[in-house]
């Protein structure tokens, strides 16, 4: 059992999954979990989808105000921290320094905000705030425009499609979802939204958000008078940075998830972590990846025996009436094969990356369970089982 | 309101009351109740929210949901034939009094 005190700096939901998982692992140190924002740590992902639709704020508090206290976890939001003294070991909050015998930073990610003129037009959707205040821009007729056919601006555009707003969507990629899916998804998800109504622009990305919309790379001029920037976001690594710990698009890890400093790790949207399997350095922005991390950390922290992070990563996103689910990695190179039900294999060199389904948790929880698998199955011997995943 | 009676492993009974609309899960995460963690936030990506529903409320809550069943695979505690994710039970007066029994692990 550990004792010593321990500093989380990101209150989002792996900043605090670290704080709770902590508690589990026995350990018995103080624990302050610091967050920027206001209020109680909440839910990201139904901020584009549910939340936008319901506008219950209070049913995306991931604990109650009392489950601290009880947990005996210190939690302080609304503060920033200014700077890690990694020498004194100790982090800097105003004038205050708070100790720390481990530290662990969960910053997360911002926006990009690419230099565009007008840019400022253009509203977020990352924070609470942020998404209460595209709901109540929604109160009434809109022409939204889109800046991004990532999962974030497709989730909201889907949503002010399905509320009767006249939705356009400005890509730069030649596809939606580029980064994330195969091109045979990113298809079917065009098909969706135009379905929807929704006019896509792909392959043009935005040169200006003007006071009447969007003008495109190719001098489209798209109306808008409620524009949504969604172009993907950085890694907040400023912090350790300025601590001198080495930055790889993300705050560098290793196996253990610990920056060069050992008492110091990261997790989640900003860690840049070597990929269980490959080793090369990826970072993810989801869930799983946050809360996976965390519990490893709090692990190593709380049972002194490093743990190697290893889980396979898994991705949902609810477009209209469907969900889209990926378990596994794949790159935007890789092969793909669409099955019958149009489901998305992806290989690389042969092997299982990533699994795409839609509407078929069935298959989505089998390929989580074959690519956990060492080896991971190969092209070949899943094509000898016709590529029924429920065979193999 | 709904009464809901979630009973731990080690047999601690914790009675919270929730409104219609709210979930099984959703009411637990709300009051802080230690057993059910609630991962993906009802969206049915995880089984971190698995319940065993009581005998005597096995008709009222009713059949598992789409896709519901698949998921439960990766419940790291036994599945059986009262399993459910608490998520996709949403309270209504008629569940008025439903007891569930948590598993000794959710992760």
């Amino acid at each position: 059992m550990s004792a010593g005190r321990v500093v989380i700096i990101g209150a989002g939901q792996g900043g605090l999954q670290a704080a709770m998982s902590l508690r589990q692992e026995g350990h018995s140190g103080p624990i302050t979990l610091i967050g920027g924002e206001p209020g109680l740590p909440y839910q990201r992902p139904a901020l584009s989808k549910a939340f936008l639709k319901t506008g219950e704020a209070d049913k995306l508090a991931l604990r109650p105000e009392s489950f601290f206290a009880t947990k005996d976890i210190t939690l302080r939001t609304g503060e920033w921290v200014d700077a890690i003294d990694r020498e004194a070991g100790v982090v800097r909050v105003g004038a205050e320094a708070l100790p720390f015998d481990h530290l662990i930073l969960a910053t997360g990610t911002r926006n990009l905000r690419p230099a565009i003129p007008g840019i400022d037009r253009a509203l977020d959707l990352r924070t609470l705030d942020d998404a209460a205040a595209l709901r109540a821009a929604l109160d009434r007729p809109r022409k939204v425009a889109v800046i991004g056919g990532g999962f974030i601006g497709l989730e909201f555009a889907a949503v002010a499609a399905g509320l009767g707003h006249e939705v356009s969507v400005a890509e730069a990629a030649p596809r939606l979802m580029a980064r994330a899916v195969s091109p045979e998804m990113s298809r079917r998800f065009r098909e969706l939204h135009e379905a929807l109504g929704t006019a896509l622009h792909l392959a043009n990305g935005v040169t200006e958000v003007t006071e009447t919309g969007l003008t495109l790379a190719d001098g489209t001029e798209i109306a808008g008078d409620l524009v949504l920037l969604a172009a993907g976001v950085r890694p907040n690594t400023e912090l350790a940075e300025a601590a001198g710990l080495e930055i790889a698009n993300g705050i560098a890890v290793d196996a253990e998830l610990r920056t060069r400093d050992p008492r110091i790790f990261a997790l989640g949207d900003c860690a840049a972590f070597p990929e269980p399997g490959s080793g090369r350095r990826i970072r993810l922005e989801s869930v799983q990846a946050a809360t996976d991390h965390a519990r490893a950390i709090a692990r190593t922290i709380g049972t002194g025996t490093a743990t190697p992070y290893a889980a396979v990563p898994w991705f949902w996103s609810d477009q209209s009436n469907l969900k889209l689910q990926i378990a596994g990695l794949a790159d935007p190179t890789d092969d793909s094969v669409t099955l019958e039900d149009g489901a998305v294999l992806r290989f690389r060199d042969g092997r299982l990356t990533a699994v795409e389904t839609i509407n078929n948790a069935k298959i989505h929880m089998k390929a989580r369970r074959l690519l956990a698998a060492a080896p991971v199955p190969t092209r070949d011997s899943l094509l000898q089982r016709n590529y029924d995943l429920t065979a193999a | 309101m709904v009464k809901v009676t979630y009973v731990a492993h080690d047999g601690t009974r914790t009675e919270l009351e929730g409104d219609p609309g709210d979930s099984v899960m959703s009411l637990a995460i709300a009051n802080g109740l230690d057993g059910i963690v609630g991962e993906c936030g009802g969206s049915m990506m995880c089984a971190t929210c698995h319940c065993y529903v009581d005998d005597d409320w096995q008709a009222a809550t009713g059949a598992r949901m789409d896709g519901e069943e698949d998921m439960l695979e990766s419940a790291v505690c036994e599945v059986t034939g009262r399993s459910r994710l608490s998520c996709q039970i949403t309270l209504s007066e008629a569940l008025d009094g439903l007891v569930v029994h948590l598993p000794e692990e959710q992760v």
